[in-house]
C-alpha cells in the first residue's frame, strides 16, 4: 500500500484504508459519505475532498499516520486534490489571476472612470456617476455569477442529481446549517485541531467573523442599492443607517477574521497543509482586509479631501477581489456548500 | 513523576493505539451478566476476585477518563452488536492515547520517547532505580515505585518462534513492533511471578498480504462465513459457518496457524460483495473457479473439486448473514453450518488468510491492588494492562475487555505506586 504519485489514486488509496477502518467516522462529514461507498472513482475523491474541512482530527488520530509504512494524511491530499479540484470544475476555463495585478487593474479602472472629477461631503457620485457605477459593477458582479454558477453546475452535475434535487428543502436546510455554524470544524464542541493537534475553536471563530462581515458588507451594498432605486434615497447615508451599520459591523469583521486567519495558517502544522496554496488563500484574506479597511476610512473620512482618493482606491480594490473570487479561495465555499448537499441528500 | 515509551511518539500508547473501545458495565449491562461473558469466553481461567474489580470499576474509569479529556461516541458501523455493552473512543485508540499524553503534559508529568528499560534493580523485594536507554544511549535512573505497562511479547520474533517453532515464522503481528516483552522477561528474572499459558496467544485470521507489524484493524477479513476457507491443497478444513462471525473471529487464527505454511484463502463469489466489511487490500478475481485457483497459486483441479463438491452439498435456505440462518450444507466434511450458498456467480473472489498475532497470555501475577507476586509484601512494583491481563484473562478474549483491563488496572496501580512513593 505504497503512496501512489498520482492525486486521485492517493485519494482513493486513502479511502479504501480509512473505510476499512472506520475509526474517525464521528468526526465529520468525509467518513460517513466514504463508508456509504464501497468503491471511489475520480468524481468521489473529488466530493470527498470538497467535503473535507481540513480539520486535521483525522490525521492526529490515525493510527497509520506517517511514518507507518500506509502513510495515511487525509487532510493534506484532500487539500491538494480540492486545489486541483478548482481549476477541474472552473467555467469556461481556470484562469491564474494574480491578486496585485488584479487590484492594480481595478484602480486604474476606477480611476478612469472617476477622470479628474473631485467632490466633497461625502457625495461619491461626484466622482463617479451613480449610473456609471452600476453600471461597471453589475457588469462584473453578472460576470463572476455566471461563472460560479458554471463552476457549481460542473461540480454538482458529477452528483448524478438534477439541479432541482439541490434545492430540495430538508438537505439544503441541513447543509446551510452546517455551513452557517461551520459544524465540521467543531469536533462536537471543543473545536479542531488547528493549527495543531490540541482543540480550538479560533479558526472557525476567526471565520465566522470573515464570513459574516463578508455577508453583512454584501447585504449593506444590497440595502443601499434598494434604497436608491426603490426609495430614491442617494448616498451618503446617516452613521445610524441600515447599510452603514451593516457595513461597518461587517467591516470591523473582516479586520478581525482575515488577520486571525492567516496568524493561525502562520503557526499551523505543516504536515496537514498543502502548502503550494498558500498564495491563492492569503490573497483572498489580505483583499478581504483592504476592502474593510479602505472602506471604513471611506467612511470616516467621507467628508474631507481624501475623499475622492480613496473612493478611487477602494473601488479598485473591490474590482480587484472580485476579479479575483472565481479563481480564488472564494469557490471553496460553492464547492464545499454543494458537497454538503450532496451528503445530506446521501445521508441517512 | 516520568513515562518511559519504548516507542518513538508517533507509535506511543503500545497496541492501545489500535483499539477502538472498551467494554463498560452499566445499568443495561450488569455485572453478572459481564462476569458471565468472561467466565464463557476463558471457560473460566480467570481470577472472579480481580474480574469483579474490573467490571465494577469499568464505569468509573470512563467517567475518570472523559475528565480527563477522553472523549465517547456511539458504536461505529459495523459494530452495533457492542452498542450496549462497549463504550467507543471518538476516533479510536490514538485519539484516546492523545488526550492521556495531553492531560499527563499539563500536569507536568515528563515523557521519554525512545527510551526502552533496559535493566530493573531489585533488592530484597524492593525496586530502587534501573537503566534505559534513551535514544540509544544508556542512563541510570532512580525512582521510589514503579508501574509497569509494558505489554506481553507478541512482537518479539525470536520469542515467538522459542515458543512456536518455526511456524512462527509466518504470523504476522497485528499492532506495535515494540511489545517486546523485555520487561516482562526482567521481571520474570527477578523472580516475579508469572501467569497465563506461556504457550497461547490470541490470534484472528488477517489478510495475509497485512505488513509484518502494525497493520491493525483494517487488515482483518470478515468474508470467512460467506464463503469457504481452503488450504493450500485446496480443501477446506473447517465449518466456515459454525457461529457468529464475532463468536469465531478468533479461532481462525489457530486453524490457519495448524495449515501447511500457515496460509489459507477464504473464497467468495460475487453475490456477498459488499456484505462484509471492506478490507483494505483488494481480492483476486477471476470469471473462473480454475483461474482463481491458478491466480491464488493453488492446484486448480482440487480447488474446483472441493467448490463443486461443496456447491453439490449446500440445501436451499433462506439466506441471512445476520442470523443463524438455515443455509447449511449436507453430507460434507467438514460440514458449513450456516450462510452456505453455491459459489457459482462469477467473478470470483479470493483473499490470502495468515495467523494475525494480537498478543499474549504470559504475564505477571498481581493482588487487588496491582502489586506484582513473588517479591514479598513490601513490594513497590505495580502492573497494568496486556502484561497482567493474563490474571483475568486466562484464554479466549471478550471485545474491548483488554482496554478495560487497562484502564481499571491503570488507575489502581497509579494510586498505589503513588501511596508507595509517600505521596
Amino acid at each position: 500500500m505504497p503512496p501512489a504519485t498520482d492525486l486521485i489514486a492517493e485519494g482513493e488509496r486513502l479511502m479504501v484504508i480509512c473505510n476499512a477502518c472506520r475509526y474517525c467516522e464521528g468526526y465529520c462529514a468525509v467518513f460517513p459519505a466514504m463508508e456509504r461507498r464501497l468503491t471511489f472513482n475520480e468524481a468521489d475523491i473529488n466530493y470527498l475532498a470538497n467535503l473535507c474541512h481540513n480539520c486535521a482530527e483525522c490525521y492526529y488520530s490515525c493510527q497509520y499516520a506517517p511514518p507507518h509504512e500506509f502513510a495515511v494524511n487525509v487532510p493534506q491530499v484532500f487539500a491538494q486534490i480540492r486545489a486541483r479540484s478548482y481549476r477541474k470544475y472552473a467555467w469556461p476555463k481556470f484562469i491564474s489571476v494574480n491578486a496585485v495585478l488584479a487590484v492594480g487593474a481595478g484602480i486604474v479602472v476606477a480611476g478612469l472612470l472617476a477622470g479628474s472629477r473631485t467632490a466633497g461631503d461625502a457625495n461619491f457620485y461626484g466622482v463617479i456617476s451613480h449610473d456609471t457605477m452600476v453600471a461597471a459593477f453589475g457588469v462584473v458582479f453578472a460576470c463572476i455569477i455566471a461563472v460560479h454558477a458554471g463552476g457549481f453546475l460542473r461540480f454538482w452535475r458529477e452528483s448524478g442529481r438534477s439541479v432541482g434535487a439541490f434545492f430540495r428543502g430538508a438537505a439544503l436546510l441541513k447543509a446551510s446549517r452546517d455551513v452557517l455554524s461551520l459544524k465540521n470544524l467543531d469536533s462536537l464542541g471543543v473545536g479542531c485541531t488547528y493549527p495543531d493537534d490540541r482543540h480550538s475553536q479560533a479558526r472557525r471563530r476567526f471565520h465566522h467573523l470573515t464570513f459574516y462581515g463578508f455577508l453583512l458588507c454584501s447585504a449593506s451594498t444590497t440595502v443601499a442599492a434598494f434604497y436608491h432605486s426603490v426609495f430614491g434615497w442617494s448616498a451618503p447615508y446617516g452613521y445610524f443607517s441600515v447599510p452603514v451599520v451593516l457595513g461597518t459591523v461587517g467591516g470591523i469583521g473582516l479586520l478581525i477574521g482575515p488577520p486571525g486567519l492567516y496568524w493561525l495558517k502562520r503557526r499551523r502544522d505543516p504536515a496537514i497543509v498543502d502548502a503550494k496554496q498558500d498564495p491563492m488563500d492569503v490573497a483572498f484574506l489580505y483583499l478581504l482586509f483592504l476592502t474593510s479597511l479602505t472602506g471604513l476610512l471611506l467612511l470616516a473620512l467621507r467628508e474631507t479631501a481624501a475623499m475622492g482618493l480613496l473612493l478611487r482606491i477602494h473601488l479598485g480594490i473591490v474590482l480587484g477581489l472580485f476579479l479575483t473570487l472565481p479563481y480564488g479561495k472564494f469557490v471553496h465555499g460553492i464547492y464545499r456548500w454543494a458537497a454538503l448537499v450532496r451528503s445530506a441528500l446521501e445521508g441517512p | 513523576m516520568a513515562v518511559f515509551e519504548c516507542a518513538p511518539v508517533e507509535y506511543r500508547g503500545g497496541n492501545s493505539r489500535h483499539t477502538r473501545n472498551m467494554r463498560v458495565s452499566t445499568a443495561t449491562y450488569p455485572e453478572d451478566e459481564y462476569f458471565e461473558d468472561l467466565h464463557r469466553v476463558t471457560g473460566g481461567q480467570t481470577t472472579e476476585e480481580l474480574a469483579r474489580i474490573i467490571i465494577r470499576q469499568s464505569f468509573p474509569a470512563t467517567q475518570w477518563m472523559k475528565a480527563h479529556g477522553v472523549r465517547f461516541q456511539s458504536a461505529l458501523g459495523g459494530t452495533l452488536h457492542l452498542d450496549r455493552t462497549n463504550a467507543f473512543f471518538l476516533g479510536g485508540g490514538k485519539a484516546l492515547m492523545n488526550a492521556h499524553y495531553a492531560a499527563a503534559a499539563e500536569r507536568g508529568i515528563r515523557v521519554l520517547y525512545n527510551a526502552e528499560v533496559t535493566q530493573l534493580d531489585i533488592s530484597n523485594g524492593k525496586f530502587t532505580g534501573g537503566t534505559i536507554r534513551l535514544n540509544g544511549q544508556a542512563a541510570a535512573f532512580r525512582a521510589k515505585a514503579l508501574v509497569v505497562a509494558s505489554g506481553g511479547f507478541e512482537a518479539n520474533l525470536e520469542w515467538l518462534e522459542d515458543v512456536w517453532g518455526e511456524r512462527a515464522r509466518n504470523f504476522i503481528v497485528r499492532g506495535t513492533p515494540y511489545n517486546k516483552g523485555n520487561v516482562l522477561k526482567l521481571l520474570l528474572g527477578c523472580g516475579v511471578e508469572s501467569v497465563g499459558d506461556p504457550t497461547q496467544c490470541h490470534a484472528v485470521a488477517i489478510d495475509g498480504r497485512a505488513p509484518k507489524f502494525d497493520g491493525g484493524i483494517v487488515t482483518r477479513l470478515d468474508c470467512v462465513p460467506l464463503g469457504i476457507v481452503i488450504n493450500k491443497d485446496g480443501h477446506r478444513f473447517y465449518d466456515e459457518g459454525e457461529d457468529l462471525w464475532p463468536k469465531r473471529y478468533a479461532i481462525w487464527g489457530r486453524l490457519v496457524a495448524e495449515q501447511a505454511d500457515q496460509i489459507a484463502w477464504s473464497i467468495i463469489d460475487s453475490k456477498v460483495v459488499g456484505r462484509f466489511m471492506p478490507s483494505v487490500f483488494p481480492p483476486v478475481t477471476a470469471p473462473t473457479i480454475p483461474l482463481l485457483a491458478d491466480a491464488l497459486g493453488l492446484p486448480a483441479s482440487k480447488v474446483e473439486a472441493t467448490v463443486r463438491q461443496f456447491n453439490q452439498a449446500v440445501r436451499p435456505g433462506n439466506f441471512d448473514h445476520q442470523i443463524l440462518d438455515d443455509c447449511r450444507t449436507e453430507d460434507l466434511h467438514p460440514p458449513k453450518s450456516h450462510w452456505a450458498q453455491a459459489i457459482d456467480r462469477p467473478p470470483f473472489c479470493g483473499y490470502p488468510l495468515r495467523p494475525g498475532i494480537t498478543f499474549t497470555y504470559l504475564g505477571v501475577k498481581v493482588n487487588d491492588r496491582a502489586e506484582v507476586q513473588g517479591l514479598g509484601d513490601a513490594t513497590n512494583i505495580f502492573a497494568a494492562g496486556e502484561i497482567m491481563a493474563g490474571n483475568i484473562l486466562g484464554k479466549g478474549y471478550l471485545a474491548g475487555f483488554g482496554m478495560t483491563i487497562g484502564s481499571v488496572f491503570g488507575r489502581i496501580a497509579g494510586k498505589e505506586a503513588a501511596r508507595a512513593a509517600g505521596h
